[in-house]
């Protein structure tokens, strides 16, 4: 059953993927992303991540992709890429075959089950504790990584500054320069 | 139990995709959802290893990332809408002003 559900949602998310980079129109493409986020987020569910899963829905698909859509939508979306044109129409083709030799190395890796994920257990703070996921999560997100936390406030207040200032419109500087002259 | 082992794959073919998108389309909105792939691909990969090694960290870590990707999404965007407003249609070719 499990693999099932794997399969499902890696197909999910690669055909989501894929539809990201070759879909022409700009809001496919956001929403193929969302196919992606909610199949990353069914994976995570599988993991046992259950407040990320919670988290990607929200702010991925709920957020981030409305923001993409409504930025879509304020420039046009009428402008259709072309591919062959630009300074750079090689670069395409060698990306893709880099990008096939990338994949198909990786998969060789799987395939000869290299054991890439062995380490050493944690001991500080376990997953399979007493705590359900969103109290670990909690309680790690407060305690270890507690100034972290303070610094992404931080950050966050700063993007939103300079989102701010960046959406405004300049033409208030010239409005002051008339003035004064 | 599905084996770690493909859980990183899917996640390594996720991040090349992201990235050969980046590096094929030109349209400065799709390069951005480009970065949100890879951004994804490496969530995975955390919160594979956090089940893995049986740490709550990774996971916490995926937390700061969302926040760093939200806040990165915000400033991005605010950058093309600047860009586009003074120069409508432009692509990532086009802004290349500061080229020596």
């Amino acid at each position: 059953m499990e693999h099932v559900v794997f399969a499902a949602s890696a197909i999910i998310v690669l055909t989501g993927a894929l539809g990201v980079i070759l879909a022409k129109n700009p809001v496919h493409s956001a929403l193929m992303l969302v196919m992606t986020l909610f199949g990353i987020a069914v994976l995570f569910v599988q993991q046992e991540a259950h407040f990320l899963a919670a988290v990607q829905v929200i702010v991925y698909a709920g957020a981030i992709v409305v923001l993409f859509l409504f930025v879509i939508m304020l420039l046009g979306v009428d402008k259709v890429e072309s591919w062959e044109t630009g300074p750079l129409s090689g670069q395409r083709y060698v990306t893709g075959a880099i990008a096939v030799i990338a994949i198909a190395m990786a998969g060789l890796l799987t395939a000869r089950a290299v054991d890439v994920s062995r380490g050493a257990q944690s001991g500080i703070a376990p997953l399979d504790g007493p705590d359900a996921n969103i109290v670990a999560v909690g309680k790690a997100l407060f305690t270890d990584y507690v100034f972290a936390f303070e610094l992404t406030g931080v950050l966050l207040v700063v993007a939103v500054i300079g989102a701010v200032v960046l959406a405004r419109r300049p033409k208030r500087v010239e409005v002051d320069t008339e003035v004064e002259g | 139990m599905v084996d770690d082992n493909l859980y990183l794959l899917l996640s390594a073919v996720l991040f090349t995709i992201g990235a050969a998108g980046l590096l094929i389309r030109r349209n400065p909105l799709v390069m951005f959802m480009c970065v949100e792939l890879m951004l994804n691909a490496v969530n995975l990969t955390f919160v594979t290893f956090s089940r893995s090694l049986n740490d709550i960290g990774g996971q916490v870590i995926v937390f700061f990332v969302l926040v760093v990707a939200a806040a990165e999404v915000v400033v991005g965007l605010g950058i093309i809408v600047a860009i586009m407003r003074r120069r409508p249609g432009a692509t990532a070719d086009d802004v290349s002003l500061l080229r020596g």
